[in-house]
Parts: structure tokens; sequence; C-alpha cells
């Protein structure tokens, strides 16, 4: 179905000139999103969005340009403006496009046609549903901020001069709520999502469930005294702190010096028990694809093994640069970006219990089931870590009372040597990285 | 972009079924990326983006689609997909005539980056990595970006309306990594107002390079921040994110209607120390939020939302202005085409106090003094917010001590608003930001002036 967009890049790669590299990404996807509110619908929105990205090298320059539409004229200014930029670049003997390197593409299909198909009328009905469901849910719960489908497919082609063809189509789509519950005159927030490539992967209740629990469990909530504690991370919140942790073993940040871990291959950086691979060729991650940013195939790549540094993430460029080869970790967002050094699905190799059990082993300290501000307190350069967060008491191995209004602060370092449990309910999240309950010792609650 | 007969035409088509009020929202975007790195001008990149939106309000229900086919037969696509959107309607308005309204642009763009060549463009990287690398030894990386952008809207709707406005920012940013023997720090400093390439006459990149080096090298001496609650000033110019997040996004009105806001059934009631007058105002010109008119195509307003502590209005938007019969308050914006407008900020400050700054120190016995605030999120139900800090200090004795390693602060907005216990007399717009909502970024600007809050918590690490 992707005929004609292989047709446009192939077209713009005909026309590179001698002597010079052209890259062509191109990208056509389809939303629908429903939003319900009150038992109506608030808003339905449709669309269909294209564009182009075109790199050109010029021996050691490289320049870029891209443009929001697939007209054959600006295309051509599109590779022009590329080409008029790159003589503006510094130099640098490693730039260039990937070159196919031989890794077979993995056969995985991402694809479901009957999410085409579905009518407008079922996706109403599901998001009205999704917003009654929510509000029987539970008695305290007063409100719903919003209750959503959302469903999209998307195409895209990357071709170059240097051999790159890939072409690929997905499709996903997902149920999400956020609930208001009250008591006492005071509200708390909880959401709740299901994610799938077609509307039979979708389990509505287990949006409807989360949601609610999440937000009349903390209801209640006190803000606790600062103190050094053992921390459980919901898979959530695990998903967003390895997520972090991933950008720190992005090759390119390894090259330009803004790495914690630069210097550090071969050595123990972590608890034993932390083993993190990168794999977007794994068909259950969400960010799962067949090639990556620059059209080579995905691949599982162990980050860290056993505790031990033992790869970081590479593109074309930093591989070149750091004289190895590509890991296939070219990540781009979207048509309108150059691919950059990024890991694309993380994942923590998962351990023999439930979060109940984990609960037991760490006897007292906080689960934590929510953090806010991650962008702000955390700095992947020097390593320091402080999130707002919310969560619950462990009492006797248990849950306990609920907790707002604190932080939990340490440093990344620290924080993957003080891992001292992972769970098994790996759950994979609508994120570059899978979730997991996490259990992480001496970590500072910083509250009353 | 598009002819007053094919608006007409499109507005007509989308009412069809039934809707109240249609509206088509087209925009034509342009810019220029340039970034340095590791040494070296790394790319240049440039992009056109254009399309249109259809919106068509019918009841409670908004349909939306957009199109990158400005052509007639595209648009009428649009508006039929958008008008099958909200069937449920049983209005079936006319389009009032549409009759075009003048916009008056708060800023004057006396140099359009569009006519600068990419050649001076790209040297003021150069001259910032320079600046940013003669500030000391222990300056071992730095990555500079400019951008320059020009988006042209048009808004047209059944109501009559059609009004454009042409908005060109010009943005400037630099982070630097400093190494020694405690590891890494960054500093980072930016500089963004909605006018052209004359920024930089007015604001010589070497003075963004050197601070953000300073606040990089400066950081290689600091101790783990402490935890708990304590007193916490905030420097001119470095804090409006504070009460962006402390209050504004709790007096958007689309979060109040739903229930989703701690200040919701609060107006004329004293919300805050007697202290605080916050204004929300689109209209300052050359600052990073301001416009001609919003997304809707509503005039820029300055809005006062807080006066002398007294919670005096929301910020609203067509929606909900509509549905509550009141005015809008230019408040209504979106990312792109591709978004449907929702209730957003502008440019949001506190006016000044009375205090010497100074004195505001002096008179914190122990706290920490914070220069410059990073970014922040809220909980509008819960009224809990975070906001990180980039450039901070210990106030120990009235006195601004040692420089402490970054983290977050934590309150809860209500409760901080009427902890506002000084403020000071130095008022001081600060960096451009981008505000994220729903998924969508705007531009917007704040500011304030030296203010202290007698308790809020610090997210340390140290006792």
């Amino acid at each position: 179905m992707s005929g004609d967009l292989g047709d446009v890049a192939d077209r713009v790669v005909g026309w590179a000139r001698d002597g010079e590299a052209v890259e062509i990404v191109v990208g056509r996807s389809r939303h629908t999103e429903v939003r319900a509110y009150r038992g109506d619908v608030e808003s339905l929105s449709a669309a269909e969005s294209m564009g182009v990205g075109i790199r050109v090298v010029q021996g050691d320059r490289q320049g870029f340009a891209y443009a929001g539409t697939l007209d054959d004229e600006v295309l051509a200014e599109t590779l022009a403006d590329a080409r008029d930029n790159a003589a503006f670049a510094t130099p640098d003997p490693h730039v260039g496009l990937a070159e196919p390197d031989g890794v077979a593409v993995p056969d995985i299909d991402l694809f479901r046609p009957s999410l085409l198909a579905v009518p407008t009328d079922r996706k109403v009905a599901l998001a009205l549903e999704l917003e009654a469901a929510v509000l029987a849910a539970d008695p305290r719960i007063t409100g719903v901020e919003s209750a959503e489908f959302v469903d999209a497919s998307g195409e895209s082609c990357v071709a170059s001069t240097t051999g790159i063809r890939s072409e690929s189509a997905s499709t996903a789509c997902y149920v999400s709520v956020s609930c208001l519950a009250e008591a006492d005159g005071v509200t708390q927030t909880g959401f709740g999502f299901s994610v799938g490539r077609e509307l039979d992967d979708l389990v509505p209740a287990d949006a409807v469930d989360d949601a609610a629990r999440r937000a009349t469990r903390l209801l209640g909530a006190t803000k606790p005294a600062s103190t050094r504690t053992t921390v459980v991370l919901d898979p959530y919140v695990t998903a967003q702190v390895i997520g972090v942790i991933g950008s720190t073993l992005s090759g390119e940040a390894v090259l330009k010096g803004r790495s914690p871990f630069a210097d550090r291959l071969g050595d123990e950086v972590a608890a034993s028990i932390v083993t993190l691979v990168d794999d977007a060729s794994n068909p259950l991650a969400y960010t799962a694809s067949a090639t990556d940013g620059e059209g080579l195939a995905s691949r599982r790549t162990p980050l860290i093994v056993d505790g031990v540094l033992r790869s970081f993430v590479h593109d074309s460029y930093s591989a070149r640069r750091a004289g190895t080869v590509s890991t296939g970790n070219a990540v781009r967002g979207g048509f309108k970006s150059t691919p950059g050094a990024g890991c694309r699905a993380l994942a923590l190799e998962p351990g023999d219990l439930d979060q109940a059990a984990l609960l037991r082993d760490v006897g007292d300290g906080v689960l934590i089931s929510s953090v806010i501000g991650l962008h702000s307190g955390v700095n992947p350069v020097s390593g320091d870590f402080s999130t707002g967060a919310e969560g619950l008491r462990i009492v006797d191995g248990v849950e306990g009372a609920p907790l707002r209004e604190f932080t939990i602060a340490s440093t990344l370092p620290r924080m993957l040597r003080d891992v001292a449990a992972v769970g098994a309910d790996v759950d994979w999240l609508p994120m570059r990285a899978a979730g997991v309950s996490l259990v992480i010792r001496d970590v500072t609650i910083s509250g009353t | 972009m598009i002819e007053e007969a094919v608006l007409g035409r499109v507005l007509s088509a989308a009412l069809v079924g039934g809707g109240e009020f249609s509206e088509v929202f087209a925009e034509d975007r342009r810019g220029t990326t340039a970034v340095f790195d590791d040494g070296r001008i790394e790319q240049l990149s440039s992009g056109r983006d254009r399309g249109a939106g259809v919106r068509v309000i019918a009841g409670d229900t908004t349909g939306y689609a957009h199109t990158s086919d400005l052509s007639e037969a595209g648009l009428l696509a649009a508006a039929e997909a958008a008008g099958a959107a909200a069937r449920h309607g049983g209005g079936g308005a006319n389009v009032v005539a549409l009759e075009r309204r003048p916009t008056t642009h708060p800023s004057t763009v006396e140099v359009l980056p569009d006519d600068v060549p990419k050649a001076r463009k790209v040297e003021l990287l150069r001259r910032a990595d320079d600046a940013a690398r003669s500030a000391g030894g222990a300056v071992s990386q730095v990555s500079a970006r400019y951008g320059d952008s020009r988006r042209r809207i048009l808004v047209a709707n059944s109501d009559g309306l059609l009004t454009s406005d042409d908005q060109v920012r010009t943005l400037f940013s630099v982070g630097v990594v400093a190494t020694g023997d405690t590891g890494m720090q960054t500093g980072r400093q930016s500089v963004g107002h909605t006018i052209g390439f004359e920024l930089f006459d007015r604001y010589p990149v070497e003075d963004l390079a050197e601070r953000a080096a300073r606040r990089a090298v400066t950081k290689l001496a600091a101790r783990p921040a402490p935890s708990g609650e304590m007193p916490v000033v905030i420097g001119a110019g470095g804090g409006g994110v504070l009460f962006h997040e402390a209050c504004g996004h709790g007096l958007e009105a689309d979060l109040v209607a739903k229930g989703a806001s701690v200040y919701r059934d609060r107006v004329g009631e004293q919300v805050a120390s007697p202290l605080v007058t916050l204004v929300d105002d689109g209209t300052v010109a050359d600052e990073w939020g301001c416009f001609g008119i919003d997304d809707e195509g509503s005039p820029a307003r300055r809005n006062v939302l807080i006066e002398d502590g007294v919670l005096t209005d929301y910020m609203w938007d067509h929606t909900r202005a509509r549905r509550e019969g009141r005015p809008r308050s230019g408040n209504g914006r979106r990312q792109s085409y591709q978004h449907l407008p929702m209730v957003r900020m502008t440019n949001t400050f506190l006016l000044n106090g009375t205090d010497d700054p100074d004195d505001i120190v002096a008179g914190t016995d122990q706290g920490i003094y914070v220069a410059q605030l990073g970014g922040g999120s809220v909980n509008t139900a819960t009224g809990d917010f975070v906001f990180g800090m980039w450039e901070a200090y210990l106030i120990e004795d009235g006195e601004i001590t040692e420089p402490l390693r970054e983290g977050n602060l934590i309150g809860n907005g209500p409760a901080v608003l009427l902890d506002i216990e000084a403020l000071g007399d130095d008022f001081a717009m600060g960096s451009p930001g981008t505000c994220g909502k729903d998924g969508q970024g705007v531009p917007v600007g704040d500011g304030v002036p030296t203010l202290r809050v007698r308790s809020l918590t610090v997210g340390g690490t140290a006792a």
C-alpha cells in the first residue's frame, strides 16, 4: 500500500548529482481521535498528514530540509534547500549516510488491516463506554477529565543513493482515560490506558480499573517526613526512569562528552541482577519496527549484562566516529528531523517475583505510583536525579497509607548500583521502555 | 493563502450536516534551524509546512479535520469530514458574510530572518562557542542552537470573521558542559523574542554563552541540594514558571469546567497573598508569548487573573466562552493546523511589589536562593506542582553562600500562593518557554520580581 511513497522516494534519490549522497524519508499517517465527555462526543478529529525529509551529503558536509507535502515541485525545492544548507556545515570526515550492512531485516508484522475497517460509530461507542465505565467504577469517582479512543496508521519509506531502501507500515490504537476521585473535599486523579495494533487487542476494562484504582487509592494522601528508604517503582514509573538511563547510553552522548558512563565500558555499573537490553525487533514493544530511522535492520543490543556495561547504541554517524558499526539505533522524530543515536525499545530482564512479593521482601519503604517533573529535575549529564512523586507507604510488607507532595532523589549511577530486585511483571507500555516493578535501596524522600 | 469566496463555500459546506459554527484555520510556517555542537557546525536545516484545519461545532460536539491540500477540493473534503464528525447537532446555521478584520500585532519586525544570509546565522553559533570556551578550562563541551520561524495564519468563521496574523520568532540557546573532579555539570541559557534578526543587536550571543558557561562551571563546586521544607527566594526573571505551574494552568477554563482545577468556583475569593497580582498578557510587545490574534482569531488581550490576591477571572477560548455566554480572552491557541485549539497561557507574570530585593535575601535566615528555575509540571486537579532549579544557592544567615546541584522543588499551588511573603520591585521577564498541554506545545513567556515563598519542599539528597 505504500507503493506511491516508494515511488516518491525513488524519484528523489534519482535526482542526486554525481559526487553527492542523498537520503529521503517519506511518510504518511492517518489518525482518528474521539473524546467523550458527559455522555456525548466532545470532539472527533480525523486527519491525514504527510511529508518528506531530505538529507544531502556533499564531501564531508551534511544539509537537511523538510516539507509537509509530497508535491513534486516542493520536493525539488526541498532537495535544493538541503543542498544549499550542506554548504554551511563544518566538514566532518565521519559524516555520511548509512550503508547496507547485511543484517537481515526481522520479519515482524505491525500492520493490521482490520483497524482501517472499523466504522466511526464503533470508535465513538468505545469512547462513550469508556467514560461511562470509569464513572460507574467507584462511588468516589466524581468526574472524568478525559476519555478517548485514538487510532493511527502510518507508512513510510527510507531510501538513499547508498543502497538503502526500506518500506514499512504499522497500525496502532488505544483507549485512555483520566478520572477524578473526591473524598473530604480533596480531589485525586488517576489514569489508565490500553494499547494495541487492532481493536481486538484493546482491553478497556483494564484502563478503567487502573484509572479508578490509581485515583481512589490516593484519597486521604498526606505528605511524608523526609527520610532515606527503599522504594518500589510501579512498572509505569520504571519505564520512565529506564528511558532516562537509556539516554545516557547513546553513542552520540558518549562521544560528545555528555554521558556519565562514557569511560565505563566493561565496568560493573549496576547491581549484578541488572540486565538491560534494547531490542526494537521485538514485536511486543510498542516502538517495534523492522528497521531504524536510516533503514538498517532493528536488532537486539544488550547494553548492561549482569551489571556490566557492554555496549552503547549507535547510528551510522556515531558508529563511524567510534570505530564500530551501527546497532540499528538511528532515531528520528518524524520526517522533520535528521536521525540521532538513541535507544528504541528498552527492557530490563525480569526477575521472579510479582509486585506483592517484592513488597513483602522490602517490608518497609515507599511504593512510587507516579512521578512528575522528570524533565526538570533529572540531568542525564551530571546524573542528578530528583522528581516529584506520589505513592503508598509500604508497612510490614503490604501497601499502606497514601502519600503525596514529596520528591525522591539520588543519582542515576547510584540508582543502578542500588537496584535490589527486578519484578516479574513486565508490561509493554506505549513508551520506548518496557515497565516492570523495580526495587531501589537508599533513595532520599523529601517531604516535611 | 485562500481566496475569500473559497472560504465562504468551505464554511457553508461544513455546516451542511447541521452544525452551528464552522471555522477554517490555515497556516503557513517556514523556519530555519542551525546547530553547532562539539566544535563544529553540525547542520543547517530548513522546513516548510502548510495546511488548514476545519472545525465544526454542533451542540457540545466539535468535529475537526485537517489537510495539507489547500485547494478548494482539499478544503471541501476536510469540511465534509469535520461536518460528519459533528453530525449529531440540530443547528443548521448559515454563514454570515465574511468581513475582513485588521490585526494589530504588538511587535514590529525590523529584519525578517528570511532576508538574512545563512552565513550570518551560522556565524552567531561560532561566536557563542568561542565565548563559552574562553570562560575557563573546565568548559568541556558547548552546543548552540539558532532558530527562526515565520508563521502566517488565517482564521475565517461562520460568524463572518476573517482575519490573519504574521508571527515571526527568533531564538538562540547555548548549552555548556563543564568537567572537573566532581564530574560533569551543565549550564544553559536562551533568549527568544517575537521579533526578527534584530534580536542579536539587543542580546549579544557572547553574553548568553558566558552566562551558560558560568552556570556550568559554578556548579562543579556545588554541593547536593538539601531535602525538606524551607524558605525559598526566587530571583527576578528566573522564576515565572513557578506561577505558570502553581496557578496558571489551574486558571484555564477548560480544566476548570471539568472540575480538574483546585481553583474552580473560587472567583472573587482570596486565593493568594495580597502581594500577588498575576497577569496573562498576549499584547506585550516582542515577548515570546505575544501575537496579534490567537489561533481562533481573537485579538490578544491583557487579562488580570489575580488582583491583590483575589481571583478575578479564568482564561477562555471560543468553546468555553461560548458555553458560558461570555467574551473570549484571547487564549485559544494551538500548536499547528493539525491540532484543535484549547485554552493556553501567553505571557504570564507577576507585577512588582515594593520590597528591596537585597532585603528579601538578608531577611532569610536559612533557605535557598534560586536564580534560575528550569521547567515544571502540575497536576491541576490536586494543585501539586514541581519545578526544577538550574541555578541555585544556599542562603545562610541572610547571605547567599554555596552553589547547589540540580533537583526539583515540590509544592501545592493554593498553599504556595498564600505563602508569598515578600515581593521585590525589580520585575524582569524570563527566558522563552514552550508550554506543553495535551501533547501540544506553544511558545509562552513569564516574568517575576524577586520574591520569597515561606516554605517549599526542596528535593535534594542532603539532610
